[in-house]
């Protein structure tokens, strides 16, 4: 990475953390614990990286047997964050609306 | 298969589909389409990164994917809803656990290949690698107490922030060891790791089991970061941007749980409390409480225009829910209202009690949080306090000396009549009494919650 990348990267890191802090500091409390398990999903993007090293013959056995257990906690996080958060969004429901009231 | 910049390009739609989903999620109406749309973002990332040039053999990713696919499908179908901080925390693990292999392969792989990596990398990975393993086997450890398997008291001993403090500047000189002397042996590394997941066990054991909603959402936010500095090692935007999203994601809750324990950050950290919580002047000498009768609280349920539930842990464990919504659809027969003060920290991770009584079929209108409820208090006929205790301690707003004094309270004593359902006499989370209890306007009403509510129910149909 040559120094002006570098910078390009953490220009990206710092604004995406400024924009998450504002979209989170607006869910309401209502919705945080599916949001947390939302965010493990989002986290399990991290099977980008364990992909590219379990497919990649460069990093030889070590490399396949590393990457293969990267890649099963990340698709954890992705699989099990999204079925068990959409399992939970599902649940919440609006009053029914009574004519009158 | 696919040039360099379609690639590039394709990671950056998968980020936008990452923050609409999470904008979508500032509504409960939108929130599971949200979610999908998230999911969607996810794939295809996947289906690029499968499509790179650079996936040369697929056998690995193949049996990687379906393995953890299919215990990820598993965990979230099987998982009760009361157990879910337990799945959260697990979630977080294997998230940094996840980190931790990715930046461990590249180093060892640019190891064997004599490779340099300029610092910024070499600073990355190390910070990946110590991130990720702290939120590793600091999850385990909030996990095991949420599970109960390992005492959810804090563990301390004396000198606990003098070895943090060595063990952190003994990880420091390694990585700086690794970074600036490329002929730095390999087991400076192991040492590297090992001492990372030591400190992730020795920063979580000192916080007691009432604190773990705060501990996994801050490991949550550390799972982002974890994920992010792999994004600079692997120089992925994808990864930086969604690790940086639920990197804020989870200390802005952090900062929310707080608050609404009025406590610091670092006090929840370094405070081990319940260990040296100060004893409230205030005794129940001289004090009594009045206990009713079932029928009694029937009655004044039944002839209540408005009721407002305020649900504690207590009712989950009970399991009681669903005797409450047969209680809510009671009242509401009769032309009363009833709705739910949800405290922040109700549940055992922000938004927990939502989720159950949601799980229950109580509609998330009817769950107010306490900013929005606390001036109702006084226009309601009868508060029902199930399970709850030091959320609803008015000591929190008048009792400088005691322990909670500060913390955000639900106003129930506001109300005209005050139930309390509760097993016993026994005092709550840091053994504070609780003046609501004796309280002239406050009825309490013994026995478990889930029996009680039962025969509650009944005794409401038959006014």
């Amino acid at each position: 990475m040559n120094g002006m990348d570098l910078i390009g990267f953490i220009v990206i890191f710092i604004l995406a953390t400024f924009l998450g802090a504002s979209l989170i500091g607006r869910v309401p409390p209502t919705l945080h614990t599916p949001l947390m398990s939302g965010a493990n999903a989002v986290s399990g993007i991290t099977v980008v990286g364990a992909m590219a090293i379990a497919g990649h013959t460069d990093y030889g056995v070590l490399g396949q047997v590393l990457g293969f257990i990267a890649i099963v906690f990340a698709m954890m996080n992705v699989v099990g964050g999204y079925a068990v958060t959409d399992r939970m969004l599902e649940m919440f429901k609006k009053a029914p609306q009574e004519g009158g009231k | 298969m696919i040039s360099i910049a379609i690639e590039r390009l394709l990671y950056l739609v998968a980020s936008v589909l990452f923050i609409t989903g999470l904008k979508k999620l500032q509504s409960p109406e939108t929130a599971r389409k949200g979610n999908q749309i998230s999911a969607v973002g996810m794939l295809l990332a996947i289906i690029v990164t499968l499509l790179s040039t650079k996936t040369i053999t697929y056998g690995t990713i193949a049996a990687g994917l379906l393995v953890g696919g299919g215990l990820g499908l598993w965990m979230a179908r099987s998982i009760a809803m009361t157990s879910m901080p337990q799945m959260v925390a697990l979630l977080n693990g294997v998230g940094g656990a996840s980190s931790l292999l990715v930046a461990s392969a590249e180093f060892l792989h640019r190891q064997s290949t004599g490779g340099v990596a300029t610092v910024d990398v070499a600073l990355s990975t190390h910070l990946g690698v110590l991130i990720g393993a702290v939120t590793f086997t600091g999850s385990a450890i909030a996990w095991a107490k949420l599970q109960e398997v390992m005492t959810g008291k804090a563990i301390v001993f004396g000198g606990q922030k003098m070895v943090n403090g060595a063990l952190f500047a003994v990880i420091a000189g390694l990585a700086a060891w690794l970074i600036f002397v490329p002929t730095a042996p390999l087991w400076a590394f192991y040492a590297l790791v090992g001492l990372s997941l030591v400190i992730g066990v020795l920063l979580v054991i000192p916080i007691g089991g009432a604190d773990m909603p705060v501990v996994i959402s801050l490991l949550n936010s550390y799972s982002g970061i974890a994920a992010a500095m792999t994004g600079f090692v692997i120089k992925s935007e994808v990864l930086v941007i969604s690790g940086a999203l639920v990197g804020s994601s989870g200390i802005i809750l952090s900062q929310i749980m707080c608050k609404a324990m009025n406590r610091s950050l670092s006090n929840v950290l370094f405070g081990a409390f319940g260990q040296a919580a100060g004893k409230s002047n205030k005794t129940s000498e001289g004090l009594s409480v009045s206990a009713t009768s079932i029928e009694e609280a029937a009655l004044m349920i039944a002839y209540a225009q408005s009721v407002i539930v305020v649900p504690g842990y207590g009712l989950a464990v009970a399991q009681a829910q669903h005797q409450v919504r047969e209680l809510m659809d009671l009242v509401e027969k009769r032309g009363g209202t009833m709705k739910f003060a949800v405290h922040p920290v109700a549940g055992r991770m922000p938004g927990h009690m939502n989720v159950l009584l949601a799980e229950a079929n109580i509609p998330y209108d009817k769950l107010i949080d306490m900013d929005d409820i606390n001036p109702e208090f006084e226009r309601t006929d009868v508060c029902l306090v199930i399970g709850a205790n030091d959320v609803v301690n008015p000591a929190a707003r008048t009792d400088p000396s005691s322990p909670i004094f500060g913390m955000p309270i639900l106003n129930a004593d506001h109300a005209k009549r005050i139930i309390v359902m509760k097993r016993g006499m026994s005092a709550g989370f840091a053994g504070i009494e609780n003046e609501l209890f004796y309280n002239s306007k406050t009825q309490m009403l013994f026995g478990d919650a889930k029996g009680t509510l039962s025969k509650l129910v009944a005794e409401v149909k038959q006014v």
